[in-house]
């Protein structure tokens, strides 16, 4: 194929071409990949929130390519909120003009309270909410609505630790009937064994696809189960499991609930704890406190508000293993950011949800 | 040049088998299966593949590691209802667990921890006879004992995490579950519900010894094969009968940090720093829980923890709203 003479040529001249191609291509893609570097900029560039002393490690990172997207859902309630209408004291109320209007909001004005029942509307996803008195959603809109002004009222600490944001309907629902990121009790994972065998080892949503138990946030956040890892003196005597005296077991249930919170927020261990000493309270930062009382905020949304709703919810609406009803817990507000909707807030413009008695409207 | 830098060995021999001695012991009786060579194995050690000497201790740990792993395995494949699709979509998430805390050291139902008692008893013997028929063989070649002592430091440690510790602590519950993702979990929990393992001085001197062995490992590893033109690779040889090889090793390393190891001193070095890892983790683990509950707070009892200057909270060193670019 090739010409005689050009392979008379090569053979009477040999040469290395393999080592220069090879010293060649890799320095000049080394060259391309700096150059390409320094003008490019760092293609996976990270941010850092410091969240403790130097030395510790203490950061949340984040994709600044992630940073830079808002969350989605923010926009749609802002398309969904509307100023309040002061009252002077001359409008009908909504319980003498309207039908079917839900307990507590009798005593709205007529504008106020069309302003919300179509905010309710579009902030749960059901075009037709509280028309129809029979229908169960009408049942449990009124529970959500006692809920809603009781987490406003009552869990200002956790709620409004940084600022006013307040929650509605929309900090669950975002638009859908049922919330995303609900839960329901799936232990036991398996038939064939029992006890500490039984609630781990599984890829399920509850245990973050880990190998983690299960159970936790039924333990903690339903069954009030207390988190107490360690001991406070440096030799404690005891049986694992007798007295008071925490097993592993408990160590790695309570793991797994803390590997929930943080993916759940999207944050890591040292958003709230220097990781060296994982109990010390002098050691931690104050979203450690804001999520304690988070705690014990979902264990009475569950307890109080959610676990009733049983009764009332259609079959399919509950969980697939105990037939239990759809239990709350950090994710469900939070969808994975530090401050659910990345702090917007939600209440400025709905004083009826924010308290159980008389709106404030500023007047 | 590039024929040191290979991952492979470079020189392949193959003839006939080589049987090895047979005296006064009668040792090639006992020892089974027909030699042959794999080229495959060639590149990695010697090709030559078998014969093997089994006996009775080969015969027990053989048979109590299968059933072992038996029970283990279908305990799994019973946790996923015997589909074994599940059974490898899941297979790093399963475990053999131990029992629950309520049992302590009685033994529990079959389904909460029993079939992990039996599966643990029959390691224990099929790890021990392991340990027996290592010290057999080497008292067979009329060698020194020091494979089975270093056998013995790592079977030290297994017995401390299963066995030593939890009688110690009056559970079986605190013993480490059989599988992949569920024994690294119980690691981190460990450490976590008992202060921190890394505060615990025996940790740190497993550690030591641990990475101190990786370094020793890669250095005598990178010499020889550095001096094997010479002769080097002839390590025996050169112990008793210096030569360039060794010559020029032991100036290398003597010229770069002032020291250096002998052909036969390297070789105590590398077996102590590998036995000791074992050795003092082992004693670091039976130290936790039985002596000291809590080793952050035994650290800071003896002033080894030092407390750190700076606020705790991300409001001392930017905002949120600053972080996700929402600024007001």
């Amino acid at each position: 194929m090739l010409p005689d003479w050009f392979s008379k040529w090569n053979r009477e001249n040999p040469t290395d071409v393999e080592r220069p191609a090879i010293i060649f291509g890799a320095v000049g893609v080394a060259v391309i990949a700096v150059i390409a570097l320094i003008v490019l900029g760092q293609p996976f560039a990270t941010a850092s929130l410091q969240t403790g002393p130097r030395g510790t490690g203490m950061e949340v990172v984040e994709f600044k390519s992630d940073l830079a997207k808002p969350d989605p859902t923010i926009e749609l309630f802002l398309s969904s909120t509307s100023d309040p209408v002061v009252p002077t004291g001359s409008e009908q109320t909504a319980g003498a003009a309207r039908e079917n209007v839900p307990p507590g909001l009798e005593n709205l004005t007529i504008e106020n309270y069309d302003r919300l029942l179509a905010a309710m509307r579009a902030w749960t996803g059901i075009p037709d909410l509280f028309d129809d008195a029979e229908s169960y959603q009408t049942a449990v809109g009124h529970v959500m609505i006692t809920m809603t002004r009781n987490i406003n009222e009552n869990w200002d600490g956790h709620v409004n630790a940084n600022k006013e944001v307040g929650v509605t309907c929309f900090t669950c629902h975002r638009g859908e009937p049922v919330p995303s990121e609900v839960w329901f009790k799936a232990t036991p994972v398996s038939k064939a064994t029992e006890g500490w065998s039984a609630v781990q080892n599984r890829t399920t949503p509850l245990s973050s696809f880990t190998s983690l138990p299960s159970d936790a946030l039924e333990t903690f956040l339903l069954d009030y189960g207390t988190i107490g890892v360690h001991d406070f003196e440096s030799r404690v005597a005891g049986i694992p499991g007798k007295d008071d005296y925490p097993g592993i077991q408990h160590a790695e249930r309570t793991y797994a609930l803390m590997n929930y919170v943080a993916n759940s927020l999207g944050v890591n261990c040292t958003f709230c704890h220097n990781t060296r000493a994982f109990y010390d309270g002098s050691q931690v930062t104050p979203q450690w406190g804001t999520e304690s009382l988070g705690i014990q905020m979902v264990q009475e949304i569950n307890n109080e508000y959610l676990v009733p709703l049983e009764g009332l919810l259609p079959e399919e609406r509950l969980g697939p293993v105990h037939q239990d009803a759809p239990k709350a817990a950090c994710k469900t507000c939070h969808k994975g950011y530090q401050q659910p909707l990345q702090g917007t807030n939600v209440i400025g413009d709905w004083p009826e949800l924010a308290t159980s008695e008389a709106p404030e409207y500023g007047n | 040049m590039a024929e040191y830098q290979n991952i492979f060995t470079q020189v392949q021999v193959q003839g006939p088998p080589e049987m090895g001695m047979d005296n006064e012991n009668n040792m090639a009786a006992e020892r089974m299966l027909q030699p042959f060579y794999s080229k495959l194995v060639g590149w990695i050690g010697n090709a030559q593949i078998g014969p093997i000497y089994l006996g009775w201790t080969g015969m027990v740990s053989a048979a109590t590691f299968i059933l072992c792993m038996n029970i283990i395995g279908i305990n799994m494949l019973a946790q996923v209802n015997w589909s074994i699709p599940e059974f490898l979509r899941q297979g790093f998430w399963l475990a053999l667990e131990p029992p629950s805390p309520e049992y302590g050291l009685r033994m529990p139902p079959l389904q909460d921890g029993g079939w992990y008692i039996i599966a643990s008893f029959l390691l224990l013997v099929s790890v021990c006879t392991w340990w027996l028929r290592t010290y057999l063989l080497a008292e067979q070649h009329k060698m020194g004992k020091h494979v089975a002592w270093a056998f013995a430091s790592a079977i030290w440690l297994f017995l401390v995490l299963g066995l030593f510790r939890p009688i110690l602590m009056g559970s079986w519950s605190e013993a480490v579950p059989y599988g992949i993702f569920p024994h690294l979990d119980w690691t981190t929990a460990f450490s976590i519900r008992y202060g921190n393992l890394y505060y615990n001085p025996f940790h740190c001197l497993s550690i030591v010894f641990l990475y101190g062995s990786v370094l020793l490992f890669a250095m005598h590893g990178a010499t020889i094969l550095a001096v094997t033109r010479f002769g080097g690779d002839r390590e025996l040889e050169q112990i008793v009968d210096r030569g360039t090889a060794t010559e020029r090793a032991a100036l290398f390393w003597r010229w770069t940090m002032g020291f250096n190891a002998t052909m036969e001193g390297i070789h105590r070095w590398a077996w102590w720093f590998a036995v000791l890892t074992p050795i003092t983790g082992g004693i670091g683990i039976l130290l936790t829980g039985t002596v000291v509950d809590n080793w952050f707070i035994w650290a800071q009892e003896h002033n080894f923890a030092p407390m750190y200057d700076g606020s705790y909270g991300y409001e001392n060193y930017g905002s949120y709203e600053a972080f996700i670019g929402r600024e007001e």
